[in-house]
């Protein structure tokens, strides 16, 4: 994994279409802004976590019986 | 083509009924093609197999039948999918299945969209809603 350090108003650029930039940074939480096309996906890992444990659970290995 | 499921055995299926997910679902990642199987005695509900691995099949349901459910596709899944018409999308969502089967959920945060048309699917997670990942499925419409 690439790993940089920057500070608060400092940016990261991924191609020539994404900015990450830190905005700011309080005790444990960092404030990130990211400008991107509208037509990338954006989303909080936890909850990309939650749709992949859900969909674990909802495997199926035999035919429920619909009742 | 022939394909192993994990509760219907080998069946025979049709390259229309194969969807494609360019980056899997989350979790099953390298599972790409999967067939929608309807189940013979309940148009409502679908098997949603993977060609490649017999063992990963999800039941799915057409969630419109259950519950008042509608969103906003989100610019992302609507280019990813090379949507152009409202027509063309079909939406299922999968059911996490309990026993008895009254107990089982359904994942209304993660819906999967499918461009019926070219056969693309994309398991979109609707960031910006209430919508529950486990919607009690004996709740119906409320």
């Amino acid at each position: 994994m690439l790993i940089l350090t920057r500070k608060i108003g400092e940016s990261i650029w991924i191609n020539d279409e994404i900015e990450i930039i830190i905005s700011e940074v309080k005790g444990d939480q960092v404030k990130i802004g990211i400008n991107a096309p509208r037509t990338m996906e954006i989303l909080r890992g936890e909850l990309r976590t939650e749709v992949s444990n859900e969909n674990t659970e909802a495997l199926t290995s035999k035919l429920p019986n619909f009742k | 083509m022939k394909i192993q499921t994990a509760f219907l055995g080998e069946i025979e299926i049709h390259d229309s009924q194969t969807i494609y997910f360019e980056h899997g679902l989350p979790g099953f990642e390298e599972e790409q093609k999967f067939a929608l199987i309807p189940l013979e005695d309940d148009a409502v509900y679908q098997v949603l197999q993977s060609v490649n691995n017999a063992q990963i099949a999800f039941v799915t349901v057409n969630p419109f039948v259950f519950t008042n459910y509608n969103f906003d596709l989100d610019e992302s899944t609507v280019h990813s999918l090379s949507i152009t018409s409202n027509e063309d999308i079909a939406i299922l969502t999968i059911v996490t299945v309990k026993e008895p089967f009254s107990e089982s959920t359904l994942n209304l945060k993660a819906p999967i969209v499918i461009n019926m048309k070219l056969k693309k699917a994309k398991q979109t997670i609707i960031e910006k809603s209430d919508f529950p990942l486990r919607h009690p499925i004996s709740q119906g419409k409320g």
